[in-house]
């Protein structure tokens, strides 16, 4: 059986698997559960300052979009900080790390962006026992509008200052958590690394309204027949933060910073190309948000099963095995020429390849008076369309056509070399061969 | 009463109301609005898809679906109405395991098609519900059609000529509107009065007067008709019946299914609807299994449909035959009747063994005898008056668009020769006529 255990940052625990600082982790009940159910560590809600605590809004807080069967897909929420009081937060964080000294537990801090606020904060959190910080540098919601979360996330010069103040202050490990809410995430990720951080993790939650009420013209959620907008979460934006994670690995300022992987992570493969993309751990919420704490035993067992598969003894086997394939448009190979092809085995005749690629495509597809689908190589420039919109996984697939045969469509001979962009002659700037 | 589904004879009273409250409920209940939303996703949007093709009256099925899927069901249901006004009578009673259905991708792939049937229901349902229609009439044509029939055809044909500014005068020979949705499918497939609501809601269309007990060839002719009209349909459907032709027909306790059934639809109270303990129907079509199902559910304590053909020959479909099997009836293939048995009263009848291979009937000279103190005939249903007017098999001969072989005068459903007897076939038959009567009116013909 393939070794879970994770050692990010210095921070041990038996499976790389964190709760991320969010709803599920506000609270001692809750974080025991978690880590009964399997959670290898938990990054404890976002702490503020000592003093009368933040409000939460006492309407609806959280918004969704919905696949088939109200498949949750996305989530969005306009929950602050931790409401309740700094004390009781550390006494019980002090309490469960005693309790569970194998779990990584993680601090997640948001306070003003002033040195002393900072310099408060951080004996006491080291105090607990707690294995590291996570900067806050990511709301987008509330408290961004005072000057935290991702107002600080989206300020480079901020996520220096501020990140250097805590490495001057504690001994603990420092984590930045980055906002998606920014052009480049490559910049938040260099500054944080200036500053001195550990690590990064991302992503944060977005920016998003994600539904808008026809009756009231309000957005959801709704308080008072109005609304803010909110952090958006879920299986909807992995994509996004994927690309974010890579651009980090890949970028030379930033390769080879540590990076926890946030972002939709639902099942053991979403966590696994996370880590693939260079991420030593990943953070989960929405997935435990929607189906309860038991998700992460899939994760383990899936994670630890595909390990087995491919002959992964450790995490560290693949972390970051993905990072050298992710590249600029420029360096795609052009003279790498497939086509797609119909199984018609598979084919169920629904026609929706037919519909996509005559509508909106090349119009490679041809369909005959009995419902057969089949491609025309001389029309298909294999945009993958056909694939996407298929509902039978598997029943179109794109060949490879090897080096010497013919592309039908262009009427070229595929060569066995690579040609990118950087040497095409179609571009202005091209490189001359020397 | 203290009569049991043992007590001999035909007889009210078998099992309790209860039971039989239990036994005639919706065969499928309805939708709601969350199964809705999960039958709806599983929808391809089929290109040019193959249950629209398959639907006698080409409804646009994936785009209804559709509509289902982003919460407008009233759109829908305007989808499913605009080419079949009767969409909520054929969402309940038509085969879809033989049309859409049976050619829905997934069906075709997985063995679980889209719940094509449901969805039309509560689409169609929704809109009824609330008591809206969805169409208003044209400008008036100054036309006059008369409509004779009010079952599906009759009442396609009248509200398409109606929405078109036509004025429509229907002929019914009976005392309500609907024709078989009223009289003949079984009673679980349209509770609680459905196909007299689904005839109120469609007269809203505004156009159409009904006359009821008015039976061509007795009160009206349609030589006075086409007199009196500027064009007439008919839609009369089958009102006769198919002799046995076996000896002893004529004994008590023998008697056409499709009179059970209809007083089984217009009874007030089943408990008080006879029915014999062992019950035999003789037939192999939809009749023959509603009767059956239907007596089994009134608590008969064997009944037996005997069938002369084998089992890929028979009318009813498969789903129909599993219905039937799974409430408990017995189906007999290869069994032509030779005599009904009993002095005076029915006790049984006395069958051939048959084969069919081939297509060719042939008796194997063996017989057998099934008790019965009930033998209903569902052999088929015949024209009871042509007018007339050319037929061809039994049936008013028409071309694709409804014509007869008398200008001015058009038929569709079960009493025109071309396409099922289906209720939405019916529905088509009497839209397509519509179509080419207001063509014609209006000067379009051909």
């Amino acid at each position: 059986m393939a070794d879970l255990r994770s050692e990010f940052v210095g921070i041990k625990s038996p499976n790389p698997f964190w709760l991320a600082s969010a709803p599920p982790t506000d609270k001692e009940y809750n974080v025991r559960r978690a880590y009964e159910a399997g959670w290898g560590g938990v990054v404890w809600k976002t702490l503020g300052e000592e003093g009368p605590p933040v409000v939460n809004v006492n309407g609806p807080r959280y918004g969704a979009i919905f696949g088939a069967d109200r498949r949750l897909l996305g989530l969005n929420n306009i929950e602050l900080i931790t409401d309740r009081p700094l004390q009781q937060n550390l006494r019980e964080i002090k309490a469960v790390k005693r309790d569970y000294p194998d779990r990584a537990l993680v601090v997640s801090l948001m306070v003003p962006c002033e040195e002393e606020a900072w310099k408060a904060i951080l004996p006491v959190v080291e105090e607990t026992g707690a294995d590291g910080i996570e900067l806050n540098f990511g709301c987008p919601h509330g408290m961004a509008e005072r000057g935290m979360g991702s107002a600080v996330g989206q300020v480079p010069e901020y996520i220096e200052m501020v990140t250097r103040w805590c490495k001057q202050n504690t001994r603990m490990p420092v984590i930045v958590k980055l906002t998606p809410n920014i052009t480049d995430v490559r910049y938040p990720a260099q500054a944080a690394k200036r500053g001195g951080a550990d690590a990064v993790s991302l992503i944060n939650t977005i920016n998003s309204i994600t539904s808008v009420n026809l009756d009231s013209f309000a957005p959801e959620p709704t308080i008072d027949g109005k609304g803010s907008h909110g952090g958006y979460c879920g299986p909807a934006v992995k994509p996004i933060a994927m690309n974010m994670v890579a651009e980090i690995a890949r970028s030379p300022e930033t390769a080879g910073l540590p990076m926890s992987g946030i972002g939709g992570i639902t099942t053991w493969r979403d966590a696994a190309e996370f880590m693939s993309l260079g991420c030593g751990n990943v953070q989960v919420c929405t997935a435990a948000m929607t189906y309860g704490f038991k998700v992460v035993q899939e994760m383990i067992s899936g994670l630890g099963q595909w390990m087995d598969e491919k002959g992964h003894s450790s995490i560290d086997d693949f972390v970051g095995r993905a990072v050298p394939n992710v590249r600029d448009w420029q360096h795609l190979n052009l003279n790498h020429v497939t086509k797609a092809r119909i199984s018609q085995d598979d084919c169920i005749k629904c026609g929706r390849c037919y519909a996509a690629c005559e509508d909106t495509s090349h119009q490679a597809i041809s369909m005959s008076a009995d419902r057969v689908f089949e491609v025309m190589d001389d029309e298909c420039v294999a945009c993958n369309l056909c694939v996407n919109v298929c509902p039978v996984e598997g029943c179109i697939t794109m060949e490879t056509l090897e080096p010497g045969m013919v592309d039908e469509r262009t009427g070229q001979v595929v060569s066995g070399e690579h040609g990118d962009w950087t040497t095409h002659p179609n571009n202005p700037s091209v490189v001359a061969a020397e | 009463m203290g009569n049991s589904p043992h007590t001999d004879g035909i007889v009210a009273g078998r099992i309790s109301a209860d039971a039989v409250a239990d036994n005639f409920s919706d065969l499928h209940p309805p939708l709601d609005d969350h199964e809705a939303l999960v039958a709806a996703d599983r929808c391809y949007f089929c290109y040019d898809a193959p249950c629209q093709t398959a639907c006698p009256t080409s409804i646009d099925i994936p785009l209804f679906i559709r509509q289902i899927a982003t919460g407008t069901a009233e759109s829908a249901a305007e989808t499913i109405f605009e080419q079949n006004i009767l969409g909520g009578m054929c969402a309940r009673v038509c085969p879809t395991e033989t049309l859409c259905e049976e050619v829905c991708v997934r069906e075709v792939a997985e063995g679980k098609p889209v719940l094509i049937g449901q969805l039309q229901r509560y689409a169609t349902d929704k809109v009824m519900a609330q008591g809206k229609h969805p169409f208003t009439r044209a400008a008036p044509t100054g036309k006059s059609v008369a409509v004779v029939g009010a079952g599906p055809a009759g009442l396609s044909a009248a509200h398409r000529l109606a929405m078109l500014g036509h004025d429509v005068v229907m002929f019914d020979a009976r005392p309500k509107g609907g024709g078989l949705n009223e009289y003949g499918i079984a009673a679980y497939k349209s509770v609680e009065g459905f196909a007299q609501a689904e005839v109120d809601w469609l007269l809203q269309i505004g156009g159409i007067e009904i006359r009821y007990e008015q039976k061509l060839g007795e009160s009206i002719t349609l030589e006075t008709l086409q007199g009196q009209y500027d064009a007439v349909f008919l839609g009369v459907g089958l009102g006769g019946v198919n002799a046995l032709r076996a000896e002893g027909e004529d004994k008590e306790g023998v008697r056409d299914a499709v009179d059970f059934i209809a007083e089984l639809r217009q009874a007030d109270d089943l408990t008080k609807l006879p029915v014999g303990r062992r019950v035999v129907v003789i037939g192999g079509g939809m009749t023959a299994i509603d009767a059956a199902v239907q007596s089994k559910l009134l608590g008969a304590q064997d009944v037996t449909v005997a069938y002369r053909r084998d089992k890929s020959a028979m009318g009813a479909s498969e789903f129909e035959q599993v219905l039937a099997t799974s409430h408990g009836v017995r189906i007999e293939f290869n069994a032509q009747p030779v005599r009904v048995l009993g002095n005076g009263k029915v006790r049984g009848v006395e069958f051939a063994r048959t084969t069919s291979a081939g297509g060719e009937l042939t008796p194997t000279g063996e017989t057998f005898e099934i008790p019965a103190d009930q033998v209903f005939k569902a052999i088929g249903q015949t024209l009871t008056t042509d007018a007339g007017l050319t037929v061809e098999r039994g049936k008013i001969a028409v071309s694709e668009t409804g014509r007869t072989s008398v200008t001015g005068v058009w038929a569709g459903g079960d009493c025109a020769s071309g396409g099922d007897d289906l209720t939405v076939t019916a529905v088509a038959e009497g839209r397509d006529a519509a179509m080419d009567i207001h063509a014609t009116l209006m000067g379009k013909g051909a």
